[in-house]
């Protein structure tokens, strides 16, 4: 067996091999599903039903792909930069922290003015989190990763202080909750008495921006030059560092995007456990999408998907919803070699 | 372990003539094809004992993916391999190594963080085995560089020695896994003058202990010098094999080219005004002294060229005009203008052209594509882009009117670079640079790891810079590049610059004294100059 470089890749070929892994990561997810004494058809059944069987399933999976779409895009914004911001959930958590201080009666203005204010403040305090580890790395050469990483328990911590002092809910009886916001600073639902809201019409926008932003503009250009060889990108006179600063500003501020449509949108208020892990998922969403803003919509949708299917099958099938995170990981795993054979071919002796 | 153990030596078999030793390596009608393209057709070579032959052609002739074919890193879509008599089962690398095939890349496979020995024996050995064993490896190293004549302290940290030195290092890995057949693929491209001399010396100890030789290059003089037969490849054929005694390289030249080369051709000219200039330029990088009191004038309409072994401040030079290095003393001066801190923004902005002296890095981005990629300089001015947005049609037409004028094979504007050759990408880069009527152009060397087609190409461009105006400034360890395109010549020794002296004034003896250092010990820290 041996490994050959393919000169070029046909259209074709690179639209296979994403719903080849995914088939693939299936199959596999399905020997653990063997494992736990189930049909692996059965529960594949109940999962995609719990996922998109019924309108409330499909609008409960968009729901949860929302957040998702928002730091699934601020991951592949910076990777494709070669800026490795794992601190999606900080970012997350700024802004939903920005979200929950401003919206909640400290700026009396009416819904038109106050929910840009509020998006911005949040996209403001997602990329203020993530600028610092930039502004290191450009100037001192401090590892992106580490500091991004830890500061999200930085300000997880810093959160749990938050809530258990000056946004303390005073009618929370006792919990870790932020006041809810007001009816001003509410996103509006997209289908009267169901759960899904605009958040997720701003993260296809969102995603939309970004592609722009990557195909058409010379800041694009620039953060592709920079990370697909940044000596040659600043040898041809490319401000590197300049190109790190509004990358990490982009992508700092898309995952602040995700709390504010957390908090606006879906929860009303700030707790501990408004994001279960939304900002490290979004970094597998980012990978499954090859980093493509377009994709990063269908991974989310994928991901959440299989998540709320999970849910809605271990409650009737008895497996345990973690199945949910193996399939997630083998469908990642799949990709990564999809990947790998979109570039390369593997020729059987 | 030693072949001479196996059974082939079996007296039955027919003794071969004394004067025609064994044939050890026969390869027959190779034939490789990816997607359309014949990278090899039919080729045929054979090696015996004791031999050293050439494998001469331009990039992309197909020399690289024969011996890959050897090697066992591709398979062969028709025709076989025989070593020593066997044939040799496709697509095993393994299976060539056992069979006696080493094999020295071009671009090393060496960790800069372990020493000689462990580099040497790493992926031999099973991880289990007892350190106190290294010491019987290390003899073994030791014997084989004794026996082979070749210079290297197993012990010394590899990120530590020259490029000769790992050269030296990759061919013990190759004797260490007891190869008694060596292919070198363009050995010569990373080295100085005087290592690749050292490294013949060693070629030739290596031929004289029974091992053969395949030397895969597009220098005809080292063609001429050190082999004794030569196998031209032309367009994945083998054009000819000629013995190199009967052949001179003119004629090789032609074999390999398919044309006449053109030699460049340089009218004298009178110098223009002064266009940019340093003046007692000083650069240290971390306390280590790169350049060290430096000054130099270029003028419109002349070349000023910079011969020199590599690692005595040629890099610092070019970055000073590129705006990488800054100078600690003295001053950079373009137009009449001291820039202390040129970006190379600005100095794309002043109309300097820049050709990297490492293509591969600092010139192009591989994953980007050719229209991207000459877009590099220009992104963010008219006409490719107005209020931040990239202006696509505008760079297709730009892309398409370089990749003609100045013939960059490419199947479209939209293909990634790291698909293009090395003559394709210096090309490219030429276009990037070139066609913006440059004042200033800064070459480091221009044209190395190019075959002789596109050297001419990039020299023809060079020339056409300078007599339409711009000042040149070559940086080249080529020495014959130098003296056939530049006006005045200085040698760069241990960061210093000698006077430059008129090309009519100057012999290569002279070059050569210079470029061992002699004539810079006045200019030269004590310490320095004792030291040589």
């Amino acid at each position: 067996m041996r490994i050959e470089p393919r000169s070029e890749v046909s259209a074709l070929l690179s639209l296979l091999f994403p719903v080849v892994s995914i088939f693939a990561a299936i199959l596999i997810a399905g020997i653990f599903v063997l494992f736990s004494g189930a049909s692996p058809f059965s529960v594949f059944y109940l999962v995609a039903r719990g996922a998109a069987g019924s309108t409330f399933a499909l609008l409960e999976t968009l729901t949860r792909a929302t957040p998702l779409i928002f730091t699934g895009l601020a991951a592949a914004v910076a990777f494709r930069a070669k800026l490795w911001n794992i601190g999606g959930e900080a970012q997350f958590y700024m802004g939903a922290v920005a979200t929950a201080t401003l919206g909640t009666g400290l700026l009396p203005l009416p819904w038109p003015l106050l929910l840009p204010v509020l998006m911005l403040a949040a996209m403001i305090a997602g990329a203020a989190v993530l600028v610092g580890p930039a502004m290191l790395k450009v100037r001192f050469g401090v590892d992106e990763v580490v500091t991004t990483l830890l500061l999200n328990f930085i300000v997880i911590l810093f959160v749990s202080l938050l809530l258990d002092g000056p946004l303390k809910d005073p009618s929370g009886l006792g919990w870790p909750q932020s006041p809810r916001v007001v009816a001003d600073a509410t996103l509006p639902k997209l289908i009267q008495g169901k759960r899904l809201h605009f958040g997720f019409v701003i993260a296809l926008a969102s995603a939309i921006f970004v592609w722009f932003i990557n195909a058409r503009t010379t800041a694009g250009y620039e953060m592709r030059a920079v990370g697909y060889n940044v000596v040659a990108a600043e040898y041809a006179g490319i401000p590197v560092g300049r190109v790190m600063l509004k990358t990490a500003v982009l992508s700092g501020g898309l995952a602040g995007l995700a709390g504010f449509s957390e908090v606006a949108g879906l929860k009303g208020n700030l707790t501990l456990d408004l994001s279960p892990g939304f900002g490290y998922a979004g970094i597998v969403v980012a990978m499954l999408a090859l980093l493509h803003p377009i994709g990063v919509v269908a991974a989310a949708v994928f991901v959440a998907g299989i998540f709320v299917g999970a849910d809605a099958m271990s409650r009737s099938a008895g497996v345990p919803s973690y199945i949910a995170q193996v399939m997630v990981a083998t469908s990642l795993l799949c990709m990564v070699t999809a990947v790998m054979l979109t570039r390369f071919r593997i020729r059987w002796r | 372990m030693s072949r001479s153990t196996t059974k082939s030596r079996s007296p039955a078999e027919p003794r071969a003539k004394a004067a025609e030793p064994e044939i050890v390596l026969r390869l027959s009608d190779i034939t490789k094809r990816f997607g359309s393209l014949l990278a090899n057709d039919t080729v045929n070579i054979e090696l015996r004992r004791g031999e050293i032959i050439g494998l001469l052609g331009e990039n992309g002739a197909g020399k690289t993916t024969l011996m890959n074919i050897l090697f066992g890193h591709y398979v062969a879509d028709e025709g076989s391999v025989e070593v020593f008599g066997k044939s040799l089962p496709a697509g095993e690398p393994s299976a060539a190594i056992a069979a006696g095939i080493g094999m020295v890349h071009q671009h090393f496979t060496l960790a800069d963080n372990l020493t000689v020995y462990e580099n040497i024996i790493l992926g031999t050995e099973p991880f289990w085995r007892l350190s106190s064993e290294y010491g019987a490896a290390v003899r073994r190293i030791e014997g084989l560089a004794k026996s082979f004549g070749i210079n290297v302290d197993p012990t010394a940290t590899v990120g530590r020695l020259s490029v000769g030195e790992r050269q030296r290092v990759e061919i013990l890995k190759a004797l260490y896994r007891n190869a008694r057949i060596l292919i070198l693929d363009e050995p010569t491209a990373v080295l100085t003058p005087q290592e690749s001399k050292a490294l013949f010396e060693t070629l030739e100890s290596l031929l004289a202990g029974g091992l053969s030789v395949i030397f895969i290059t597009h220098k005809l003089y080292e063609v001429m010098e050190v082999t004794r037969r030569v196998y031209v490849l032309r367009a994945g054929k083998l054009i000819a094999e000629r013995d190199t005694d009967k052949t001179t390289s003119d004629d090789l030249a032609e074999l390999m080219v398919g044309r006449p080369i053109p030699s460049p051709k340089r009218e004298a000219q009178e110098p223009g005004p002064l266009l940019a200039e340093l003046r007692n330029v000083t650069v240290r990088r971390k306390g280590e002294l790169l350049l060290g009191d430096v000054s130099l004038q270029l003028r419109a309409g002349e070349i000023l060229g910079i011969a020199g072994v590599a690692g005595n401040g040629q890099r610092a030079l070019a970055d000073l005009f590129a705006g990488l290095a800054h100078p600690d003393e003295g001053y950079l001066i373009i137009a009449g203008n001291s820039y202390p801190n040129l970006h190379p923004r600005n100095a794309v902005q002043l109309g300097i052209a820049r050709i990297p002296e490492d293509r591969h890095t600092q010139g192009v981005i591989g994953d980007m594509s050719v229209a991207e990629n000459l877009l590099a300089e220009h992104y963010n001015a008219r006409p490719f882009s107005r209020f931040g947005l990239i202006d696509w049609e505008a760079a297709r037409r730009f892309a398409g009117q370089i990749i003609r004028d100045y013939d960059v094979k490419c199947p479209s504007p939209l293909t990634a670079v790291r698909l293009l050759s090395g003559g394709n990408m210096q090309k490219l880069i030429l276009g990037r640079v070139l066609s913006g009527k440059p004042r200033i152009v800064i070459a480091s060397q221009p044209s190395r790891g190019l075959d002789v087609g596109a050297v001419a190409y990039v020299h023809g461009r060079l020339l056409a810079a300078c007599s339409s105006g711009a000042a040149i400034l070559l940086i080249s360890e080529d020495l014959d590049e130098i003296i056939s395109l530049a006006d005045r010549i200085s040698v760069a020794f241990r960061g210093r610059l000698s006077p430059p002296i008129a090309r009519a004034a100057v012999t290569i003896r002279q070059l050569g004294l210079r470029m061992a250092g002699h004539g810079f010990e006045d200019s030269l820290p004590r310490e320095a100059a004792n030291a040589n």
